[in-house]
């Protein structure tokens, strides 16, 4: 079946919106329910890492550039370097490995 | 100092925040933009798109699954799960709003929320002042379409190994918002830990394997952070706090 990518756009978009405009409007107070803010402090680290691994690996044209830029990316991120510098530089490990590769 | 020079002061300020966060932006937005043109979106839906929505994790995940013609539920479900920490951070803002201010604030200033916007909004000790909010928005939000627009266009004509290593940075972005508190957390640390072997065994194993990405990402999100919640409960003072 081949859908609409506007639709698509709109039903990321009314998402997004109901999720960053619910608790602002609705919540007066601060959550309570420890469970409930336990797993909603948990949430986002879980989603970036199932989002990032393994599918780091196959983002480049050699997986061994991925397990470059991830083995980059963790080091320096680990030592506090922001997310602008991080993204270059796992950008430019991937660049280097993949030139190295062509070479061999 | 009358409202007219504050709002102006107001304005300019969030402009000068907003703006390095936009050189950010752009470049996360650029390899964004190739991600989407993968899926198939010409720069203006890609614009569109990324002015709507703003989340790189969120966007990522909505042009994947354009790219895999997922079903609608399925965008709908992923993009809230991607998503879900803009719930904290909006719970976290409506405590920072002075009880005058107008609701319609309260819901064009969420509509705004990213993680760095965010940032600006908490770091201020002050109300929330929604022309700054709007105008440091603005700025950073039109580097970010923008962004994610020129990828779309210039992904096609930048040669192979430029866009393979850029395919990657937002993955170095992710890393670089999950490895931060790992560092100080180690509940965080383990949970990460996990996270990489459970998507890598769900990647691989038979049955599972079966799995679209968007379910892999809801079914080990939800599976994880539960477990995570009901063993490793946290305490008071970190429990309100946007990660």
């Amino acid at each position: 079946m081949n859908r609409s990518v506007y639709l698509y756009i709109l039903v990321g978009a009314a998402v997004s919106f109901i999720i960053r405009v619910l608790p602002l409007t609705l919540i007066r107070k601060q959550i309570s329910n420890r469970f409930l803010r336990s797993f909603l402090y948990y949430v986002p680290y879980v989603t970036l890492a199932v989002m990032t691994f393994p599918a780091i690996l196959y983002a480049a044209q050699y997986p061994l550039a991925g397990v470059a830029a991830l083995a980059v990316g963790a080091v320096l991120a680990w030592f506090g370097v922001g997310l602008f510098p991080v993204a270059i530089a796992c950008c430019a490990s991937v660049f280097l490995v993949e030139f190295i590769i062509t070479l061999v | 100092m009358d409202e007219r020079e504050q709002l102006r002061r107001s304005i300019l300020r969030g402009a000068r925040d907003g703006f390095p966060i936009g050189l950010g932006y752009y470049a996360v937005a650029f390899s964004l933009g190739i991600t989407a043109k993968s899926a198939g979106l010409s720069p203006i839906q890609g614009f569109i798109a990324s002015f709507l929505n703003h989340a790189s994790a969120g966007e990522f995940a909505l042009y994947s699954l354009i790219a895999a013609n997922a079903a609608y539920w399925e965008v709908a479900v992923v993009v809230f799960i991607a998503n879900m920490r803009y719930f904290l951070m909006s719970a976290a803002l409506s405590q920072k709003f002075s009880p005058e201010t107008p609701v319609i604030h309260r819901v064009l200033v969420g509509f705004g929320i990213t993680d760095e916007i965010f940032g600006l909004g908490i770091a201020r000790p002050e109300w929330i002042s929604p022309p700054y909010m709007y105008s440091a928005f603005l700025v950073a939000e039109l580097c970010w379409s923008s962004g994610t627009a020129t990828g779309i266009v210039a992904g096609s004509v930048l040669p192979a190994n430029v866009v393979s290593a850029l395919s990657v940075a937002i993955y170095g972005m992710f890393l670089a918002i999950i490895i931060p508190p790992a560092r100080s957390d180690r509940v965080v640390a383990a949970l990460v830990a996990i996270s990489f072997a459970f998507s890598l065994a769900f990647s691989l194993l038979p049955v599972v394997r079966e799995l679209t990405d968007g379910m892999r990402t809801i079914i080990l999100t939800v599976a994880i952070s539960a477990a995570a919640a009901l063993f490793f409960p946290v305490k008071e003072a970190e429990g309100g706090k946007a990660p």
